[in-house]
């Protein structure tokens, strides 16, 4: 077993955990802590995959700047702590049959279905450094980039009408 | 590959001691008189009233929201200066058309007075 | 970037730009003369329509071949942007009068056009992704345009919460795609299918973008948002909602599974059989059981996503696919059309705080508005399939094709939930012109002039339906 993968399991078994704590913990600072881990984790796997710089854009903006939004939002709720009692109680037990149902169907698609192949390609084009993202996203992706910014532009008007009272 | 990351691996774990050990330094040597009227939350001398949590005003929200998004600008800038050579006048124009689509966004929120604290 | 590439773009930055220009210029426009901004926006709309039509004919990619024109992506692009006219007309007749305009309005609208556009347009998934996201946030924000009514907010939380997690699937099978053939492109994922064979990989992708775009498009088992949105929204808002995302989320999911996908038929033509069997079957027996007329319609537009996504069925049988894409896009226009129509007239019965919007607030309308009553009972007698409206003409088209396809239960299927929607569509004719009541119909001019044009339209192209069919055949993707 090399290095990497040692490192590639431990760090599986952490963003999984910690995604689980998130999920369970009723206390919402407490999963907005666990998701931070998560978002820490997957910035590892980022680097582990040969791709520093989305690793830092998750630090920065996931782990950062969305998280700062995040616990925004559950101060501005002021809910951080979840009441126990769920409203419909067969609704879990039956999302849980339901998840086993859907766990047993893709074993059997996974293993016992022989026409299926799994196979990838070995390599999808390298791109690693800011330069390489630089130089795809201006030349061919230059299109969706520029899509992009026009999101942003309509994120930031429907933030700002939703949370503005009209003077 | 990894090897290059090693190096900011302990600068992290340095750094995590030393945030460790100013807090543990403290509790391990600083005199301990604790008494029931110390360890109440402090509040101007008033005894305190009801939760420490309350609900926030939206408009932090909004700051949040603004700052997320110029802060996804500022990813974007980071390829394209590091880039920036071989992209050329061709990129340069495609950067100011995308900074001036967002600075029709700043405008917007100026003139709403999103920036404003009320 | 080449001066062939931007052609090809034309339209759609100008209509970007034109969006974007308009934001700064509303800000000048003083709050009682926001219907400077609407004209505006209309003008807009009509200059692309107008270079959009210009483009029609022509077939040719750009951007790396992430942008294509075609004579599909035109047909779509003059729906949808007529869909956009047909919305600022519908907020113009209304929003004023409920206190809830705002110039910002008619922006956001262009800009969820321009995504309804480029997701007709794109051959790319980050791009289809990205017009996606543009169609809908515009779409959350103007759901809960009426902001301090809690419905209107519970319309766009409830969307935005819902939506997102659809986004999140679609991005997902997006990913897989990626991960399996190395590309984002259609015609490279197609191409990576044809070398890899059956695998696993392409499978859940493709099942995964069907779920996302099936929550656009309101298919049935992701359908629960759609009738507390489409009720709880500004109804002109609703109306736009109710064509334009539908128009577009068939558009990309047509182009995705017949451009990168076209192995995958065996598989995906059973799921779709189901998904559109379901959808009309529930769509039409929970319309039955509503009393509220916007949730009526809402889940009378549920019924004819089902109707529509039959055109998608037969989509692995090569004689017929064209005949039944083409009668899919007819159906497109005829319901875009009755759809319009009719939520003219529910705004023009709304009143204040939606009061107005129940089924016995229609009681008395057909002897109070003569006008009003005969054109809500033309777009319902369309909506049902009545010979000889054009709602009748697009469904025979669209069994037809299904038949030849060999899947008679599905066509059977259409037609009997066909016979359970002219129990709900014609009981609101029976009560507007059987029942006494004083209903308050209000007269605005842009109202009329919608559901007016609207009823005009479906009864022109009931008696010659045979142009629109022609144009639809023409516009089918090859």
């Amino acid at each position: 077993m090399s290095l990497e993968l040692l490192l590639f399991l431990i760090l599986a078994l952490i963003a999984i955990a910690s995604a689980l704590g998130m999920l369970l913990s009723r206390h919402a600072v407490y999963a907005a802590l666990f998701l931070v881990l998560n978002f820490a984790t997957v910035a590892v796997f980022y680097l582990l995959l040969n791709a520093p710089f989305i690793a830092m854009a998750q630090i920065t903006v996931y782990a950062g700047a969305i998280m700062v939004l995040f616990l925004f939002v559950i101060m501005l709720l002021g809910t951080e702590v979840l009441p126990p009692s769920p409203v419909l109680p067969w609704q879990r037990p039956l999302a849980f049959l339901l998840a086993l149902g859907l766990l047993a169907e893709s074993v059997y698609l996974l293993f016992f279905r022989q026409r299926l192949t799994l196979s990838l390609p070995a390599t999808i084009d390298p791109f690693s450094g800011p330069k390489a993202i630089g130089q795809a996203l201006f030349t061919g992706y230059l299109l969706p980039f520029e899509i992009t910014s026009i999101l942003l532009l309509v994120a930031m008007v429907g933030a700002i009408l939703l949370t503005r009272k009209e003077r | 590959m990894l090897l290059e990351y090693v190096a900011i691996a302990i600068l992290i774990a340095l750094a995590t001691f030393i945030a460790l050990a100013a807090v543990l330094m403290g509790e391990l040597f600083g005199p301990k008189r604790r008494t029931a009227v110390k360890a109440e939350p402090y509040e101007s001398g008033m005894r305190p009233i009801g939760p420490g949590t309350r609900r926030m005003p939206v408009r932090f929200y909004l700051i949040a929201m603004l700052f997320i998004l110029f802060d996804i600008e500022v990813v974007f800038l980071l390829p394209w200066a590091v880039a920036f050579r071989q992209l050329g006048v061709f990129g340069l124009v495609e950067m100011l058309i995308f900074i001036a689509i967002l600075l029709v966004g700043y405008f917007y929120a100026w003139r709403k007075g999103a920036l404003e604290w009320e | 970037m080449t001066a062939a590439d931007f052609s090809l773009f034309l339209p759609l930055a100008v209509l970007l730009i034109w969006a974007t220009v308009l934001l700064i210029v509303d800000l000048f426009i003083p709050k009682e003369r926001k219907g400077w901004t609407a004209s505006l926006s209309a003008l807009g709309l009509a200059l692309t329509l107008f270079l959009s039509l210009r483009q029609w004919g022509e077939t040719a990619s750009g951007f790396g071949e992430m942008l294509r024109v075609d004579p599909f992506a035109t047909f779509i692009n003059a729906l949808l942007l007529l869909s956009g006219l047909g919305g600022v007309l519908l907020a113009y007749g209304s929003i004023r009068r409920h206190g809830v305009e705002r110039g910002e309005y008619y922006t956001l609208l262009l800009f969820s056009v321009s995504g309804m556009m480029l997701m007709a347009q794109a051959r790319d998934l980050i791009l289809l992704f990205l017009g996606l996201e543009l169609l809908s946030i515009p779409l959350y924000v103007l759901a809960a345009f009426a902001l301090p009514r809690l419905d209107s907010e519970e319309a766009g939380l409830k969307y935005f919460l819902l939506g997102a997690f659809a986004s999140g699937f679609f991005l997902y099978g997006t990913a897989l795609l990626y991960g399996a053939s190395g590309t984002t492109l259609l015609s490279g994922i197609a191409q990576a299918w044809s070398q890899a064979g059956r695998n696993l990989f392409f499978l859940v992708g493709a099942a995964l973008i069907l779920v996302g775009l099936g929550f656009k498009v309101a298919l049935v088992p992701f359908h629960m948002w759609t009738p507390d949105v489409y009720q709880g929204a500004p109804t002109a808002v609703t109306g736009f909602m109710a064509a334009g995302a539908k128009i577009a989320g068939f558009a990309a999911l047509w182009r995705i599974f017949t451009e990168a996908l076209p192995g995958l038929a065996p598989d995906v033509t059973p799921i779709l059989w189901a998904l559109s069997a379901l959808t009309m079957l529930l769509g039409n027996l929970l319309a039955i059981a509503q009393k509220n007329v916007k949730r009526m319609l809402a889940y009378s537009s549920i019924a004819h996503a089902g109707y529509i996504l039959m055109a998608f069925v037969p989509f692995g049988v090569p004689q017929v696919r064209d005949v039944a894409l083409a009668a899919g896009l007819f159906y497109l226009i005829t319901y875009a059309i009755t759809n319009f129509g009719a939520w003219a007239v529910v705004s023009a019965l709304e009143r204040q705080a939606g009061q107005g919007l129940e089924l016995d607030d229609y009681a008395g309308l057909g002897s109070k508005a003569p006008a009003l009553a005969l054109a809500m009972t033309v777009f319902m007698l369309s909506l049902t399939g009545v010979p000889p409206t054009l709602g009748l003409i697009g469904k025979f088209y669209l069994f037809r094709s299904v038949i030849e396809a060999g899947f008679y239960g599905l066509a059977v299927l259409g037609v009997l939930t066909s016979l359970i929607s002219a129990y709900y569509y014609l009981r609101l004719v029976v009560i507007m012109y059987m029942r006494p009541g004083e209903p308050q119909p209000v007269a605005n001019p842009w109202l009329n002039l919608t559901w007016g044009a609207m009823a005009i339209l479906t009864v022109l192209f009931s008696l010659i339906p045979a142009p629109l069919f022609w144009w639809a055949s023409q516009s089918v993707l090859r």
